[in-house]
C-alpha cells in the first residue's frame, strides 16, 4: 500500500481501541521474568559456550604481537579468536570502525580477542592471560583542539544559507553571539549488548538485542561475507537501546565467529566497563549560535554552527537540524563541521542532532528573550512559523508549537516566575525555565503479516522491535481496531528476520511506521474476509468480532472456517513529506532549586506538553515522554563521558562513574498531549514522541537554573563546579 | 577472576592466624567491594577466609559508656540501631548517605573501613596505578581527577577514601579494635587507622599482616547536633564530591571531619578551634598545604561552603 495523499476517514478513526490508555500486553511476561532477553534465550540448539571479549588497551596503534597460548591452555577454554584466526572480515556500511581490531587498533576497548570457554568465569579468567603488545600511536582526542581543522560536512549535512545572514545579523538591533558545549554521552541502557549465535551448516542464527532487525541481518552478512539469506536474527525483547543498538556491534560478530570456531552455540555479552568505549556514543559538540532581532522581538537573522568529531569516515552530530525549521527569520545559516578524532565511534543516541542542538539553541533563545526584555514564552510565540523557513512553499503538515507553549505556561503557573536570582526558599534558590521541543517526523517503509485463525484469533508478525517502548501493545491495538476484535484476541510476534521487514525502532519513527504497516496488512485481510464471507462489495464494518455489509452479518471467525487467512503488505510513502514538513512539537517547563551553599541542583517539577499527532496509547506514550524527560535531566545535570586527552578514552566507563539520574533526582512529572491527528503523515495520523520528550529538556533545566541563580552556564552538564564560585558569599 | 581457595574461619584468632600463614589470603565479609574487584582482577587473592559467622555481628554497650560495634555488623543494622540513632546520629546519617539499601544490607562495618578507592584509573587495569601495581605510575595525575583528592595526597597517588561511615567515625573519635595472629589485641585510633599514600599508596591502613578488625568502639556520647552533609552530582547512590560530618555543641564548639577530599577521613583538630571564626577560617586551616588539580580545585570552595551550610544548619 502506498500512502501518497492525505488520509481520509478510516477504521482507525473510530478509536475504540487505538488511542485508549492500554497497559502493555507484554507487561506480565516482563514482570514475571518470562520474556527472554538475548542472553537468556533457551531455544538454542545445544548448550552454549561463553565468550568474553578483551578490549584494546590503547586508543590508536597496531597490535605488534598477541600471545594467546596461556589463555588457550586455561581451564575450560575452547578457543581464542583474534584477527589472526578469524578469517577475512568485511565491514558493515554503518560501522565506522571494525568490530574486531587487528593488526590496526582504531579506538580504545575495540575488541581484540574473544575467549570461548565452558563457563563465563573461565572465559573471563582466561581473557586476562592474553598477552598483547601494542605499538601505540599518538592520536587526536580533544575536540576543542581539533576544531580549527574541522571540515564542512557534506551531503544532507552540508551547510545551508538563506538570504543574507551576515548582513542581517550585523545590522540587527539586538544581537546574541554565544558558544555552548555539550559532552560525549553514553546510552547507558540497562541491558548490555548481548548475543547468542548458532550455526547449522552455513546458516547462522543469532539471538541478540538489536533495534533494527533488517539492518542487523545485512550488516552481519556483510561483515561475515556471507549471503544475508543465510542469517536469521531474532530479537523479541530489548532492554533499552536509545540508538546504541541500531547497528551491528561486536557482541554479534564475536558470538558468530566463536560459534563457528567451537562448532556449538556461543553467548557473548559486553561487560559493562567495555560498553562506553567499545560501542557508539553521542559525540560532544561545540556550538556557536548567533541571533539578530528587531526591537519587536522578531528574528531577522539566525545562525547555528556546530563542531563535532568522529573517527575518519564517520559523521557529524547534526546539532543544527532543528534550527533550519524551528523559528521564523528571513536570513539564516547553519553549518556542521566535522573533525577527525581518534576517540571511539560516535553515532546516534536518542534524538541525535536535536537533543544537543536544542540544549544550545533553546538557551540562546532564553538569553535573547532577556536581552529583548521579553518573556521567553512570548518571544518564541512571536517567532513561530507555519512554513519551512528555508522554503516557505512548504507548509508544516500540522504545527501547534504555540499551543504547547501557551497551554504549558498556563498549567505550570509560568506567570509566577520571578526575575533571575529572585526566587528564594530558605537555602534554596528557585527558578523556572522553558524550552521548545522539536523533532522531525520520519516515516519508514514497514511491512507486516496478519493471520486470522478459525477461532477468530489474529496474529501479527513483523520484524519490528519493542525496545521497551510499547510496540507490542500499539500493534495489537491497531490490529484489534482494524479487524473489530477484542485486544485479547490479538497475538503479536516481533523481532524476527523471518517476519516481514519493518521500519524498526529508531528516530521515533517506529510507532507510526510499524502500525501503518500493520494497517496495510489489515486492509488486505479485511478484503479477504469480506471475499471469503461472500458479502460482495460494500462498506464493510468490522466490529465486536463481527463483519457487517449492509444487512449481512457474520462472525469474523467464519471467514477462516476453511483455513487460516493470511495477508501481508508493506506501507510505503509518496512525497507528502516533501510537500509538507512533518515534525513534532512540544514545550518543556521545569522548576529547579539550587542550594545556595553547595550549588547542588534539584529538579522540583517538570511538565511536557506535546503535539505529536494522534497518540496511539496514552499510557505508553506518557511512559516514553517521562523517560525522555528523565534522560534530559541527566544530560543537563550530570551525564558526561570524561575524555582522557592523553590516552584517548572515556575514563568513567561504568555506571558508577557515568552517572544517570536515580529516583531521588526525578520529581513530579506531568505530560500533556494535545488532541491531534495529522492526516498528512500516515493512515494512523500519528507521529513519534519517544525523542520529542527529550528534545529541549536540557535547555529547560539550564534556563531554570539560570532563573534560580542568575548565573548562565553554557557548558553541559551543569555540574556545581562550573558556577560555585559565582553563587555569592555565604556566611 | 582468578581461581582461589576458600575456607570458613572458626574464630577471629583462627582467621588472623590463617591470613598470616597463607600468602595472598584475604578476609571476606559482605564482599560488596572485594568481589567486584576480583572480577576485574584488581584484587587477585589466592585464598579467601570467610569471617561471617564468628559472632562479630553484635552491637554492645561498653561499661562506663560507649558502644562496641562488631566488625560484621551490617551497615543497615548499624544505621538502624536505636542507640546509634539517639547518641551517634552522625553515624546513622553517614551510613544511609552511602551506597544503596541492597548494598548496605550486605556491607559490614570492617569492610566499609577497608573498601578501596573508586579512582577510575585504579579500576582500569590498562592504566598505570601505583595503588594497584606499585611502581607503575599514576594515570590520574594529569588525567581526569574531578573526584580525586586535594590534600594528603602524594606524587604517587591522589586517590580518595570513598567511605561515608569512616568520616562519621572519625568525627566521633572511634577506635578500631583488632586481633593479631598471635591472639593479642589492640585498639587503633581511627585517626591512625588509614595511612597517607606517600610513596606506598598500596598500603592503606595500619593493619599488620594477618591482623583482623573485630570491632569498632565509639566513646561515650557527647551530645551536640549531629550533621552529615554529603554533596554529590546526583541525589543518591554516588560518591561524595565533598562530605562533612559534624558534631556541633550549643556553645558553637565542635568536631568536623571531611570526606571526598583525601585518602582518609580528613580532620584537623586545630581547625575546630576556629569554628567561632566561621567556615573560611576552618576551611583554610583544614586545607593548609592542599595540592588540588585543575579538575578538582573546586573542592576547596565546595568544602568551605559545605562547612558553612553545616554551621548554619547547626545554628538553626
Amino acid at each position: 500500500m502506498k500512502f501518497d495523499k492525505p488520509a481520509g476517514t478510516n477504521p482507525i478513526d473510530r478509536m475504540a481501541v487505538v488511542g485508549r490508555p492500554t497497559p502493555r500486553i507484554d507487561g506480565p511476561l516482563k514482570v514475571s521474568g518470562k520474556a527472554p532477553y538475548a542472553y537468556e534465550q533457551q531455544d538454542v540448539p545445544g548448550k552454549p559456550a561463553y565468550g568474553y571479549i578483551l578490549g584494546s588497551a590503547v586508543a590508536k596503534g597496531t597490535i605488534s604481537a598477541i600471545d594467546t597460548t596461556r589463555a588457550e591452555r586455561a581451564p575450560g577454554v575452547l578457543s581464542v579468536v583474534t584477527h589472526r584466526n578469524a578469517g577475512k572480515l568485511g565491514k558493515g556500511r554503518m560501522n565506522t570502525a571494525h568490530l574486531l581490531a587487528g593488526p590496526k587498533v582504531e579506538h580504545y576497548h575495540q575488541a581484540v580477542a574473544v575467549v570461548v570457554a565452558e563457563t563465563f568465569e573461565q572465559a573471563r579468567a582466561a581473557a586476562s592471560l592474553i598477552n598483547v603488545d601494542y605499538a601505540r600511536e599518538s592520536g587526536a582526542f580533544d575536540l576543542a583542539a581539533a576544531r580549527a581543522g574541522a571540515k564542512d560536512a557534506t551531503g544532507s549535512d552540508a551547510p545551508t544559507s538563506v538570504g543574507d545572514f551576515a548582513g542581517a545579523f550585523a545590522s540587527a538591533g539586538v544581537q546574541l553571539d554565544q558558544t555552548y558545549t555539550t559532552p560525549d554521552q553514553s546510552h547507558a541502557m540497562m541491558e548490555p549488548h548481548a548475543t547468542i549465535a548458532a550455526w547449522e551448516g552455513d546458516s547462522l542464527t543469532i539471538w541478540t538485542s538489536n533495534q533494527m532487525i533488517n539492518w542487523g541481518v545485512k550488516e552481519l552478512a556483510a561483515t561475515l561475507q556471507m549471503p544475508p539469506e543465510k542469517v536469521r536474527l531474532i530479537s523479541p525483547y530489548i532492554g533499552g537501546g536509545f540508538g546504541g543498538k541500531l547497528f551491528l556491534r561486536t557482541d554479534a560478530v564475536m558470538a558468530a565467529l566463536s560459534a563457528r570456531a567451537v562448532k556449538r552455540p556461543v553467548k557473548v555479552a559486553l561487560q559493562r566497563p567495555l560498553i562506553p568505549n567499545n560501542t557508539t556514543h553521542r559525540p560532544a559538540t561545540i556550538q556557536r549560535i548567533r541571533i539578530g532581532c528587531g526591537s519587536d522581538g522578531r528574528i531577522t537573522a539566525i545562525g547555528h554552527e556546530s563542531w563535532s568529531g568522529d573517527l575518519e569516515g564517520g559523521g557529524p552530530e547534526a546539532a543544527t537540524q532543528q534550527t533550519k525549521l524551528l523559528y521564523a527569520g528571513a536570513n539564516r545559516m547553519t553549518a556542521l563541521r566535522l573533525a577527525v578524532l581518534d576517540l571511539p565511534e560516535g553515532n546516534a543516541m536518542r534524538a541525535p542532532g536535536e537533543a544537543p542542538g536544542l540544549m544550545a539553541l533553546e538557551v540562546a533563545m532564553d538569553e535573547m528573550a532577556e536581552k529583548l526584555g521579553m518573556d521567553p514564552v512570548a518571544f518564541r510565540v512571536v517567532n513561530d512559523t507555519q512554513v519551512d523557513p528555508e522554503d516557505p512553499s512548504r507548509p508544516f503538515s500540522q504545527r501547534n508549537l504555540v499551543r504547547c507553549l501557551e497551554e504549558g505556561a498556563r498549567r505550570f503557573g509560568w506567570n509566577r516566575r520571578k526575575a533571575p536570582g529572585q526566587g528564594r526558599e530558605g537555602r534554596w534558590l528557585v527558578g523556572m525555565g522553558v524550552a521548545a521541543a522539536f523533532r522531525n517526523n520520519i516515516n519508514g517503509k514497514s511491512g507486516a503479516r496478519v493471520r486470522l485463525d478459525r477461532a477468530g484469533g489474529v496474529t501479527v508478525e513483523t520484524d519490528m522491535t519493542d525496545i521497551g517502548t510499547g510496540t507490542y501493545t500499539i500493534i495489537a491495538q491497531t490490529a484489534a481496531e482494524m479487524l473489530g476484535v477484542p485486544l485479547a484476541k490479538v497475538t503479536v510476534k516481533l523481532g524476527d528476520s523471518a517476519f516481514p521487514v519493518s521500519a524498526g525502532s529508531g528516530g521515533q519513527w517506529g510507532a507510526n511506521s510499524s502500525t501503518s504497516g500493520v494497517y496495510a496488512a489489515c486492509v488486505k485481510l479485511r478484503d479477504m474476509v469480506v471475499g471469503k464471507l461472500g458479502f460482495g462489495p460494500g462498506d464493510a464494518q468490522f466490529e465486536g468480532g463481527q463483519v457487517r455489509v449492509g444487512n449481512r452479518v457474520a462472525d469474523i471467525a467464519d471467514a477462516a472456517k476453511g483455513g487460516e487467512l493470511v495477508a501481508e503488505d508493506t506501507m510505503e510513502y509518496g512525497d507528502l513529506a516533501k510537500t509538507f514538513q512533518q515534525s513534532t512539537f512540544g514545550a518543556h517547563f521545569v522548576e529547579a532549586a539550587v542550594d545556595r551553599y553547595t550549588g547542588e541542583t534539584r529538579i522540583r517539577r517538570m511538565l511536557a506538553v506535546c503535539a505529536a499527532g494522534r497518540i496511539l496509547n496514552p499510557i505508553s506514550a506518557r511512559s516514553q515522554v517521562i523517560g525522555a524527560m528523565t534522560m534530559g535531566v541527566g544530560g543537563a545535570l550530570m551525564e558526561e563521558l570524561a575524555v582522557d586527552k592523553r590516552f584517548g578514552f572515556f575514563v568513567n566507563h561504568d555506571l558508577a562513574g557515568y552517572e544517570v539520574p536515580v529516583h531521588m533526582d526525578i520529581p513530579h512529572q506531568d505530560v500533556v498531549f494535545l488532541d491531534e491527528a495529522d492526516d498528512k503523515v500516515s493512515p494512523m495520523k500519528a507521529k513519534g514522541v519517544g525523542e520529542l520528550g527529550l528534545c529541549g529538556v536540557g535547555a529547560a533545566v539550564a534556563n531554570a537554573v539560570y532563573n534560580a541563580t542568575g548565573i548562565r552556564v553554557r557548558e553541559y552538564p551543569l555540574t556545581l563546579d562550573k558556577y560555585l564560585d559565582r553563587l555569592g558569599e555565604v556566611a | 577472576m582468578r581461581p582461589f581457595t576458600y575456607e570458613k574461619a572458626t574464630s577471629a584468632q583462627d582467621a588472623a592466624a590463617k591470613a598470616a600463614a597463607m600468602p595472598g589470603a584475604r578476609f571476606i565479609a559482605g564482599g560488596t567491594n572485594l568481589l567486584d574487584l576480583m572480577k576485574l582482577e584488581i584484587e587477585t587473592p589466592s585464598h579467601l577466609i570467610d569471617v561471617n559467622g564468628l559472632g562479630l555481628d553484635r552491637i554492645e554497650e561498653i561499661d562506663g559508656g560507649g558502644l562496641r560495634i562488631g566488625a560484621l555488623v551490617r551497615n543497615t543494622d548499624l544505621a538502624a540501631d536505636q542507640r546509634v540513632r539517639k547518641d551517634y546520629a552522625v553515624l546513622t546519617r553517614a551510613l544511609v548517605a552511602g551506597a544503596s539499601g541492597q548494598l548496605r544490607n550486605k556491607a559490614t562495618t570492617a569492610g566499609n573501613l577497608l573498601q578501596r578507592t573508586r579512582c577510575p584509573y585504579f579500576y582500569d587495569t590498562n592504566m598505570p596505578c601505583n595503588k594497584r601495581k606499585p611502581g607503575s605510575g599514576c594515570a590520574a595525575l594529569g588525567g581526569f581527577s574531578r573526584q580525586l583528592g586535594v590534600i594528603g595526597t602524594s606524587d604517587a597517588c591522589i586517590a580518595t577514601h570513598p567511605s561515608d561511615m569512616a568520616v562519621a567515625m572519625r568525627v566521633l573519635d572511634a577506635s578500631v579494635e583488632t586481633i593479631r595472629p598471635d591472639g593479642t589485641t589492640r585498639a587503633i585510633p581511627i585517626a591512625e587507622f588509614h595511612t597517607l599514600p606517600g610513596e606506598t599508596p598500596h598500603i592503606e591502613t595500619a593493619l599488620e599482616k594477618g591482623e583482623m578488625i573485630i570491632s569498632v568502639a565509639l566513646p561515650r556520647p557527647r551530645g551536640g547536633t549531629h550533621i552529615y552533609r554529603k554533596v554529590r552530582d546526583r541525589a543518591s547512590y554516588a560518591f561524595a564530591l565533598v562530605s562533612v560530618a559534624a558534631v556541633i555543641q550549643r556553645d558553637g564548639k565542635g568536631a568536623v571531619a571531611l570526606g571526598g577530599v583525601a585518602p582518609k577521613p580528613w580532620r584537623v583538630e586545630e581547625a575546630e578551634a576556629l569554628l567561632p571564626q566561621g567556615p573560611k577560617a576552618v576551611a583554610d586551616r583544614l586545607f593548609a598545604g592542599a595540592r588540588p588539580r585543575e579538575d578538582n580545585a573546586f573542592k576547596l570552595t565546595l568544602a568551605q561552603r559545605t562547612i558553612a551550610s553545616v554551621m548554619a544548619e547547626a545554628k538553626a
